[in-house]
């Protein structure tokens, strides 16, 4: 499959996406969609961003009680989970490490058992993006927006971007 | 709950014997047989499709089911996805807090 983000741009940028065997292939990055690949991890970092953090880890019920028993003994463990998922796409994305010159055309192996280590990574950037910046309904019904306007633009790229990925891991993984 | 004295008891004196505290005993029971149900709220951000997939991995619904659910969160808020004993609805709710969906768990009142 290729994707081209040419429309609303001044600019296009490209990449191939592909099953094979054991591993999703992504191929001719271009180096602006290669550096929001390598900004998945840092993304989905909610550290500092109280209202992020309590969006990764809601309450479970209006009831004090059980909200600090939750807090006790679910969350450490929803914590190990999510910097494990974290972890595993950090490593995968150490195949992008260079230069813009050289990560041009680069190609990313996302292997098969990884797929729902990324899945989960996605939604945490996703929703720790869309929760600083306050995305309104329609703006994340926005996908045709232009990333070159603003830092705010940009982000709401990064969330569509994650989500095309989350949609082809998940379109792969079904074998739809 | 109230203890019977040995020494009570070795001399026929059952009258002796302290009446139970029912009213806490009654309330433990309720607590244990009122049923809980697993709740998943509306999320903008995440896609429908991974939350589909979601409600079949935690619950192993079929994908007909999933995707009703799925609609019921999108369309109406919110939606009930499973109801029965705390202890499993919590693991339920864990699982979905695991994959990042809104959940949470209620009392059926």
């Amino acid at each position: 499959m290729a994707i081209s983000c040419s429309r609303p741009w001044r600019k296009s940028v490209d990449m191939e996406i592909c099953r094979q065997a054991d591993a999703l292939q992504i191929s001719d990055l271009d180096p602006f969609l290669a550096e929001l690949l390598r900004q998945i991890p840092e993304s989905a970092d909610a550290e500092g961003a109280p209202e992020a953090e309590a969006r990764l880890f809601s309450k479970p019920s209006a009831e004090k009680e059980m909200c600090a028993e939750w807090e006790s003994y679910v969350e450490p463990e929803l914590r190990r989970i999510f910097r494990s998922a974290t972890q595993t796409v950090a490593a995968d994305l150490a195949q992008l490490n260079g230069n813009e010159k050289s990560l041009r055309n680069r190609t990313l192996r996302i292997p098969l058992e990884h797929a729902d280590a990324w899945l989960n990574t996605l939604n945490q950037a996703r929703l720790v993006i869309a929760t600083k910046y306050k995305f309104s309904d329609a703006e994340l019904n926005d996908h045709d927006r232009s990333p070159t306007g603003s830092r705010r633009d940009l982000s709401l790229f990064q969330i569509n971007f994650y989500g095309f990925l989350q949609e082809f891991i998940l379109r792969e993984m079904n074998g739809d | 709950m109230s203890a019977v004295s040995t020494g009570q008891l070795e001399k026929g004196s059952t009258s002796t014997v302290e009446t139970p505290v029912r009213e806490k005993e009654t309330k433990a029971e309720e607590e244990v047989d009122v049923p809980w149900q697993v709740v998943v709220h509306n999320d903008p951000v995440n896609l429908m499709t991974y939350v589909t997939m979601v409600f079949q991995r935690v619950f192993g619904y079929p994908r007909e089911k999933a995707e009703r659910h799925m609609l019921e969160v999108h369309q109406n808020g919110r939606s009930i996805l499973w109801s029965g004993v705390r202890e499993r609805a919590e693991f339920y709710v864990q699982q979905l807090h695991g994959h990042l969906l809104l959940a949470t768990l209620e009392k059926i009142s």
